[in-house]
């Protein structure tokens, strides 16, 4: 039992002290959505409404800059005694992702302090839900992060998916504008759009009036796309290499 | 210890390496001798259990890399070219991370950790960030890293890359006192000779095959007398009159032509007068693994 956990705890610990170490990692990752926030917040007197986008993305943001370190990490990094290492690459895959999780669920919290200015008032029983929240979101933010990274040989590579497939598919998650005014094709994608569940079951732990999907079927979803995620990840970490890149 | 047979591995069309075999004994330094694009690296990260080959197969302590990773990975502690370390992390940091990587926790790791550090002489610097070391510690660290386990085998790729001739002195010093002290089996990639001249035996790759083995003393006789490189401006004419003259074949490489001679000395002055103006410089010098390749190759180590 202490050969998979013990691994994983220990990545799971480098990764808080990394950050703990690099508090500018902070302010890059918070400052970003915060202006977006406050600029379109303030511009379309949308505070409240872009609040929990803006927490996503704020998220997203985190979890793409751990993940994103996995792709150095392993041509010339810590990542390299990892892979001969005896330990299970499930354990490791469980160690970095529950790390770089707790990193960008932090950081979501940090965002959460900001509620007040969107009028967002949360009970402090209310609090458990949305903090569940926000790690199940980081959680699977970092999971998609993680098998996107996986793969990459370059991070020019990770960028041009970010900017091609993660942002949109923010766009179009109900952080910009809610479902039910959605057009089109773009409904039917964002129902199809796992985010759109990380979005609804934000909002309904905030208490926002009428969010669509309802919380029963934004945690199921949630809940099984970072599970499915997790699987992923923890399968393509087992397999074999037969190219030069480790 | 370590058993390599028929070894073989392409990357698409290209051959990386061709039927490769040998075997390492226990305690030995064994060194993997070539240039760059020589097919070191590529056997270096099949022996690591880092990719698997194509065909053939290679026994670490006693298991297969490709069927037993695992317990192959328990054995054997690695050493890359690249940095391993975690930068932000302190040496101790590192290391304990590293311990528990192979499930090492408590007074085990706590003692395996200060003797790693004792034998390579970090313990003053366990405090510090490794991103404040130098690269000669650094490499230090790594091969500490790469002890905690006690692995029977420890590989090495280009280790000394990037190092100052002290600080490769001091990391050969270290190499030496493992073996010295647990019996380590070593197995070390280079492309300098200074650190192939100190293995036990060597094998030299070229384009994916093995052009010769031996102790380095065994390699360097293989060519008898001396070596007499003579540089010139027209080296194929010279190497023919040589040839002519003399008898003699002779490799010519880069604007020079080399002659493996005995008493080189006395060739020197035959040579310069038989080719009044035709030689711009001369040098003799014994045979060194360079000249070992050379001659299996028709190209330089370097």
């Amino acid at each position: 039992m202490s050969s998979f956990f013990l691994p994983a705890a220990t990545l799971w610990q480098r990764e808080l002290i990394r950050f703990w170490r690099q508090k500018s990692r902070l302010l890059g990752v918070i400052a970003s959505p915060l202006v977006i926030w406050l600029l379109i917040g303030y511009g379309s007197n949308t505070l409240k409404r872009f609040y929990a986008g803006a927490l996503v993305l704020t998220v997203m943001f985190s979890a793409i800059f751990s993940t994103i370190s996995i792709i150095e990490d392993r041509r010339e990094g810590f990542l390299l005694s990892m892979l001969v290492s005896p330990a299970p690459r499930t354990s490791m895959v469980l160690g970095k992702i529950l790390g770089a999780a707790t990193l960008a669920w932090i950081q979501g919290l940090i965002f959460l302090a900001f509620a007040p200015l969107a009028g967002v008032s949360i009970a402090f029983g209310e609090l458990l839900a949305v903090a569940g929240a926000i790690f199940l979101i980081s959680f699977t933010l970092t999971g998609l992060g993680f098998v996107i990274a996986w793969k990459m040989e370059s991070t020019a590579g990770f960028h041009a998916i970010m900017n091609l497939l993660l942002l949109p598919m923010w766009m179009v998650s109900g952080a910009l504008f809610p479902l039910s005014e959605a057009q089109g094709w773009i409904k039917a994608l964002m129902w199809a759009n796992p985010l759109t569940y990380s979005i609804s079951l934000l909002s309904s732990t905030l208490r926002f009036p009428n969010v669509t999907p309802g919380p029963v079927e934004s945690l199921v979803v949630t809940l099984a796309f970072g599970l499915a995620l997790l699987l992923v990840c923890g399968m393509m970490a087992a397999q074999k290499s037969t190219r030069s890149a480790a | 210890m370590i058993d390599v047979q028929n070894l073989t591995h392409r990357y698409g069309d290209r051959v990386a390496l061709n039927r490769i075999s040998f075997q390492v004994k226990p305690g030995e330094v064994f060194g993997l001798l070539g240039p760059n694009g020589g097919g070191k690296s590529t056997l270096f990260r099949i022996l690591s259990t880092m990719m698997a080959p194509t065909e053939g197969r290679a026994l670490l302590a006693g298991h297969d890399v490709m069927r037993e990773p695992a317990q192959v990975r328990r054995h054997v502690g690695v050493v890359f070219q690249t940095q391993s370390l975690d930068k932000a992390l302190t040496v101790e940091e590192n290391l304990r991370a590293q311990g528990h990587l192979h499930g090492l926790s408590g007074s085990v790791l706590r003692e395996r950790m200060a003797r790693a550090m004792e034998q390579l002489g970090l313990a003053d610097r366990r405090k510090d960030l490794v991103e404040t070391l130098s690269g000669g510690l650094r490499r230090r660290v790594e091969i500490a890293k790469a002890l905690l386990h006690k692995p029977q085998v420890l590989l090495m790729d280009e280790a000394s890359t990037g190092l100052d001739p002290a600080a490769r002195r001091d990391l050969s010093r270290h190499v030496e006192t493992l073996r010295a002290d647990d019996g380590v089996t070593i197995l070390l990639t280079t492309h300098v000779l200074e650190e192939a001249e100190r293995c036990d035996r060597l094998i030299l790759l070229h384009q994916g095959n093995i052009v010769a083995q031996g102790t380095p003393g065994e390699l360097r006789s293989s060519i008898g007398g001396d070596v007499v490189v003579l540089e010139a401006g027209d080296t194929a004419s010279l190497a023919g009159g040589i040839e002519q003259r003399f008898g003699l074949k002779s490799k010519v490489m880069e604007g020079q032509v080399r002659v493996e001679i005995q008493n080189g000395h006395r060739f020197i002055t035959e040579v310069v007068e038989a080719f009044p103006g035709a030689i711009e410089s001369v040098g003799l010098h014994k045979p060194t693994l360079e000249d070992v390749f050379v001659r299996e190759t028709g190209a330089s180590i370097e």
